[in-house]
């Protein structure tokens, strides 16, 4: 069984990001403050987000394009609802 | 010919993402670890979008990819100024080799506002 380039490249750019995931996951542990812990989960949607269009470069399903919206407009959300706990938690 | 610019833009679109969890690793501030995150990430994110769009093609896909890189790049900033703005608030400490801080007199903690001169109270 033998690959083609552009399959090769995704796993490749698999490889990367789950590399990346796991480099994110050190920094959401050691984090000093919480704001540092709500950027690294960003970053972990956003890479989330690389996953899943190498994974629809891989499989040519087109309907993961979804999915891909919807998880960007749900990170977006979760953080701009966490930093306002945050600013609103400074006023007490 | 296009499978190979696609897997180029894939290449380097997941060599920026990995850029910036390296980024998120090893810079000192919140900051700085911010600047690292929200702009590598969503420009790779974008490139890795391209990718698609040139690989699959079809009217549905391109739409639906630009929306998405569209939605990405008006939405990454503003989370990351909110969370910037939320924690200079709670006061995260800056590093120490931070060359300027314009913001350092101007913000009243009890009162919550932030005033545009320093000599104006």
């Amino acid at each position: 069984m033998s690959y083609s380039l552009i399959e090769y490249a995704a796993f490749f750019s698999m490889f990367l990001i789950v590399l990346s995931l796991i480099i994110t996951f050190i920094r959401l542990v050691l984090g000093p403050s919480l704001p540092d812990r709500v950027v690294a989960l960003d970053l972990i949607t956003m890479l989330t987000v690389g996953f899943i269009i190498a994974y629809i470069i891989l499989t040519r399903e087109v309907v993961y394009l979804i999915v891909v919206m919807v998880v960007a407009l749900i990170a977006f959300l979760g953080t701009v609802a966490i930093a306002r706990y945050l600013e609103k938690r400074v006023l007490k | 010919m296009i499978e190979i610019v696609a897997s180029i833009f894939l290449i380097f679109g997941s060599i920026f993402m990995f850029l910036s969890a390296l980024g998120i690793l090893r810079f000192p501030d919140v900051f700085t670890r911010m600047h690292a995150a929200t702009k590598a990430a969503s420009f790779g994110s974008g490139l890795m979008l391209i990718s698609v769009m040139l690989y699959i093609g079809g009217a549905g896909v391109i739409i639906s990819a630009l929306l998405t890189i569209v939605f990405i790049f008006m939405t990454a900033p503003v989370a990351s100024h909110m969370i910037g703005r939320a924690a200079y608030f709670r006061g995260v400490r800056l590093w120490d080799k931070t060359v300027v801080d314009e913001l350092k007199d101007r913000y009243d903690i009890e009162k919550h506002t932030l005033s545009s001169k320093k000599e104006a109270r």
